[in-house]
């Protein structure tokens, strides 16, 4: 069932407005993600990056109302997700899938892997255990498993990458339109991570996928994603198309997080401009612009103002007073 | 092998009953870290890495057999008893290990935790204790740090965690400083600043240093010597420009090439290696690379390659049919 | 490009019974005691025994013999048919009680777990309060009050064991409902009902069945005691409880007549613990395993 990947249809598949999660702990409120908008396309693949704490896993999960924003709105086609409720939402779901960081902790431990892959056909009403069956066998065959081997048994005989499979065989069997990939390669060997990647990237095109892709790996974000948008302590820095990004980032931060990547080169030598500090923490964050604790070029402005997404080249977002471009 | 080897593995074997048989840790290894340089140890999980580390240290599990020998500044570890090991660890020989939730104690404060160590190696009386782990921990980079005295782990941050374990592991000047993935639990950014901490307070202590991690970007820049393993055994040893220049070992190759990088194109295709890491309960008859390298023949999965030397004694591999050589042989 | 996994097969053949290895001596020698003891319960009456309630006045505490396999008691009984008797009452009374606790504490404890928010306040706020009470005395107020019968200290033993059920289901359920699966359920648009049965129950069952066995071990020495007291089960019938309260009157001429029903309690109680905690080690680790 091949579909040819458009670059960018006229509605957006997937569009996020202004989208809020807070969360009180204790007594007080941390703010996971304050503001959010973005597109993306039918047969996109939006990367989403940020280090730990940025809220990126909570857009997420709030994208999906796994967790229910406060506020903000998430329109999937036309429909928006905020305000359903019950068997509506439910119905939705089909449409939409999760593929989580631990593939071994996302498998029930006791239950056998062929009833784990049949339950989202179970859930939408296939009531023919043969049929059901079959589209077991199919899916599992297109991740890259053996399914006579692989049906009877429990989660904990395989490994981490065989279980991502059997998640993203899960994910699959419904034949989704829209799949958010929570850091699914973070908690795999390094020797694995291409074959995911791999097999992500084919099912996208074989299945016609469209990708929200959330990860902390900048490099392994520009693998999969068309466009790039780099999150910080729960708003949006940049956005843009991936090649560009990395190339002429915009964001301090961005670059920042571009420089701090160990590269594989014995002959690019760390630049030893350590990074300041550590970020904030999202209970108390700073005013304005988030990122101006730790930026080189922040000034009275950046305090006082937040800065909002605005073009600064083709397609390339950024939410900076004193951008690099 | 030089007179200023200051550390020297030979031949470690690791032995771990398990239910399932017993399962081979380490195989044979050998390394050497000289005075002031830094040695990577390069695998992915169940490589052995961190149980080398273990055996270096002498914290094995009480069911491991270990045999071999570790030269410590002229003594061997595995022979020296119990209670001069222990003066050794921590005074001349400290470790970093990943997660410093579990490494720091959690019900102690900052301060207890620095000050006993101190005590204990140093036997520095109150006062002066606490004055060096008020420097200790401003070398590490930690703001305000006589407040941090009376903190507790849980208040810090991940990367200041971390901070305050190698504040911890330096606090006795140590000669030799095991890292294990000292930073793998932490964000990128925090990352870097912990690496460069770790290369600033060694290159300031002529401290030898052993960084074990699975990243071999961590390694590219920042070690003198790089050894790969891969199931339990070194399967190539070289200095670091050899090693990502001129690699012989095809685990080595597979490796890099499997990583994305920053500079390639979106949706390009990554040479993906086959199949999974070993099973260290079932070992293989010949190379545990073999059923995942794309240059094996008959010849691979019979015999175990032994780890021989290529042009330069320093870089050692174990394959029969090294990347390069195999090349110039014109097969 | 995506790679076929083919080494499946040899991976999952080496899966031995693994869990053979762990369960020790103690825990078969445990399983035969209580197989052992069960099976006369059950069978005794088509085993070839003399009446539990027939008085021989002229053998009264008589020691062992041929007829008498362990002698008799002060009223000429044969102890051997009390004790196998005896076993009935104790297994009936320890078996359903908590049995009646796990189906009500289980389920409170898992739907607090779940929902979480008021409904969980509510729950483990009641069960505050269940527990706040001296078991004792209420024991005592409801049998006082609805008569002494095995039906009614079945009730009442089960509704106390209620409040240590909910607490063991709620505490597997908290850890296990924030587990992905979970909310990978949850995102293929699973119901509540679902979830519960289909992906909690079968992780929270193991714990509890665990917890259930210790469970019987305790009620059984808790009734034990009251009927010891005479608060438990009313003569004429009798448990191991009340027979050791019945033999202590005979300390000093036939202390065979307390020791032997206390052996027999010793005996089961230590088998329910020790298979129980055997149960207990296994469900812990295949939960974190590879």
């Amino acid at each position: 069932m091949l579909q040819t990947v458009q670059a960018a249809s006229n509605e957006p598949l997937l569009a996020v407005d202004d989208l809020v999660v807070e969360y009180p702990v204790g007594a007080k409120i941390v703010h996971a993600v304050s503001g959010v908008s973005l597109q993306i396309a039918r047969g996109e693949t939006l990367g989403l990056v940020g280090e730990s704490g940025c809220g990126k896993s909570t857009l997420g999960r709030a994208v999906l109302q796994l967790r229910r924003p406060t506020s903000g709105r998430v329109l999937f086609d036309g429909h928006d997700l905020t305000t359903m409720q019950g068997d509506a939402l439910r119905q939705m779901r089909r449409r939409v899938q999760l593929i989580f960081q631990d593939p071994i902790a996302s498998l029930n431990p006791r239950r056998k892997i062929g009833d784990i892959v049949a339950e989202p056909l179970v859930i939408a009403g296939v009531k023919d255990p043969q049929k059901r069956e079959q589209l077991v066998h199919e899916v599992l065959s297109a991740v890259g498993l053996d399914p006579t081997l692989v049906v009877g048994r429990l989660p904990h005989e395989f490994s981490g990458g065989q279980c991502q499979r059997i998640c993203i065989a899960r994910a699959l069997i419904l034949n989704p339109e829209f799949i958010v990939c929570d850091e699914p390669v973070s908690a795999l060997d390094v020797s694995i991570r291409a074959q995911i990647l791999n097999l992500l990237e084919e099912m996208k095109g074989r299945f016609g996928l469209t990708l929200l892709f959330i990860a902390h790996d900048l490099a392994v974000v520009k693998a999969v994603s068309d466009r790039v948008a780099v999150m910080y302590l729960g708003r949006l820095c940049e956005v843009g198309p991936s090649e560009q990004l990395f190339a002429r980032p915009a964001h301090p931060y961005t670059a920042l997080l571009i420089e701090a990547i160990p590269v594989p080169d014995p002959d690019v030598r760390p630049t030893e401009t350590v990074p300041v500090g550590e970020p904030p923490s999202p209970i108390a964050p700073p005013s304005g612009c988030r990122f101006r604790t730790r930026c080189p070029r922040a000034d009275r402005r950046c305090s006082d103002e937040m800065p909002e997404l605005r073009a600064v080249a083709p397609g390339q977002l950024v939410a900076c007073h004193h951008p690099l471009i | 092998m030089t007179e200023n080897t200051l550390l020297s593995v030979e031949d470690v074997v690791v032995d771990l009953p398990t239910p399932r048989g017993n399962l081979r840790a380490v195989d044979r290894v050998n390394l050497t870290v000289g005075a002031g340089q830094t040695l990577g140890v390069v695998g992915e999980s169940g490589c052995g890495k961190t149980m080398l580390s273990r055996a270096i240290l002498q914290l094995l599990p009480k069911k491991a057999k270990l045999s071999g020998r570790v030269m410590f500044d002229g003594q061997d570890l595995l022979q020296l008893a119990p209670e001069k090991l222990r003066k050794l660890r921590g005074r001349s020989l400290a470790v970093v290990f990943q997660d410093p939730m579990t490494s720091l104690n959690p019900v102690l404060t900052i301060g207890t935790q620095l000050i006993e160590t101190l005590q204990e190696h140093l036997e520095l009386d109150d006062a002066t204790a606490r004055k060096r782990s008020v420097e200790l921990l401003a070398a590490v980079g930690i703001p305000a740090p006589e407040q941090r005295l009376a903190q507790y782990p849980h208040q810090l941050s991940g990367g200041m965690r971390q901070r305050v374990a190698i504040a911890i592991a330096l606090s006795c000047e140590p000669k030799l400083l095991i890292a294990d993935e000292p930073t793998t639990a932490l964000d990128v950014t925090i990352q870097a600043q912990i690496l460069d901490l770790l290369a600033r307070e060694q290159r300031r202590r002529h401290m030898a240093m052993i960084l074990i991690t699975h990243d071999l970007g961590v390694v590219a820049g920042r070690t003198d010597e790089v050894a790969v393993m891969y199931a339990g055994r070194v399967v190539e040893r070289a200095p670091t420009p050899a090693l990502f220049k001129k690699m012989r070992m095809p685990y080595t190759e597979a490796l890099l090439a499997a990583l994305p990088r920053l500079d390639a194109a979106p949706h390009t295709p990554l040479p993906a290696i086959s199949g999974r890491p070993p099973d260290p309960t079932r070992p293989l008859q010949g190379c545990s690379f073999s059923p995942r390298c794309r240059y094996a023949v008959a010849r691979c999965q019979v015999e175990k390659p032994p780890l021989t030397a290529a042009g330069s004694r320093e870089h050692q591999y174990a394959c029969f049919h090294p990347i390069g050589i195999h090349a110039e042989a014109g097969a | 490009m995506a790679t076929l996994e083919l080494e499946v097969a040899e991976e999952a053949v080496t899966q031995p019974a693994r869990k053979g290895r762990r369960l020790g001596m103690l825990f078969w020698a445990g399983i035969v005691w209580l197989v052992f003891v069960c099976a006369v319960a059950v069978f005794a009456t088509v085993l070839p025994l003399p009446s539990p309630t027939d008085m021989d006045m002229l053998e009264r505490r008589a020691p062992f013999s041929a007829e008498h396999w362990l002698g008799t008691d002060g009223l000429g009984r044969d102890e051997l048919a009390r004790l196998i008797y005896g076993a009935r009452i104790s297994l009936v009374v320890g078996v359903c009680a908590p049995v009646i606790g796990v189906v009500i504490g289980g389920a409170l404890g898992m739907l607090a777990g779940y929902f979480r928010g008021r409904f969980e306040s509510l729950v483990v706020g009641s069960m505050d309060v269940l527990l706040a009470f001296p078991p004792l005395i209420l024991a005592l107020a409801v049998t006082a009050y609805l008569g002494q019968s095995i039906f009614n200290l079945t009730l009442i033993l089960g509704a106390l064991s209620v409040p240590a059920f909910m607490r063991v289901a709620r505490a597997a359920t908290l850890t296990l409902a924030r587990r992905e699966f979970v909310i990978a359920a949850q995102a293929l648009g699973a119901t509540h009902a679902r979830i519960l049965l289909r992906e909690l129950l079968p992780n929270v069952m193991l714990p509890l069945l665990a917890f259930f066995l210790l469970g019987v071990a305790v009620i059984i020495v808790v009734e034990g005691s009251l009927s010891f007291l005479g608060l438990g089960v009313p003569p004429p019938i009798s448990s191991w409880g009340s027979m050791i309260g019945e033999g202590r009157e005979s300390l000093d001429m036939a202390p065979r007549l307390a020791f032997l029903p206390a052996a027999a309690m010793f005996l089961t109680v230590l088998s329910f613990n020790l298979v129980g905690d055997t149960l207990r080690a296994l469900t812990d680790p295949r939960q974190g395993a590879l």
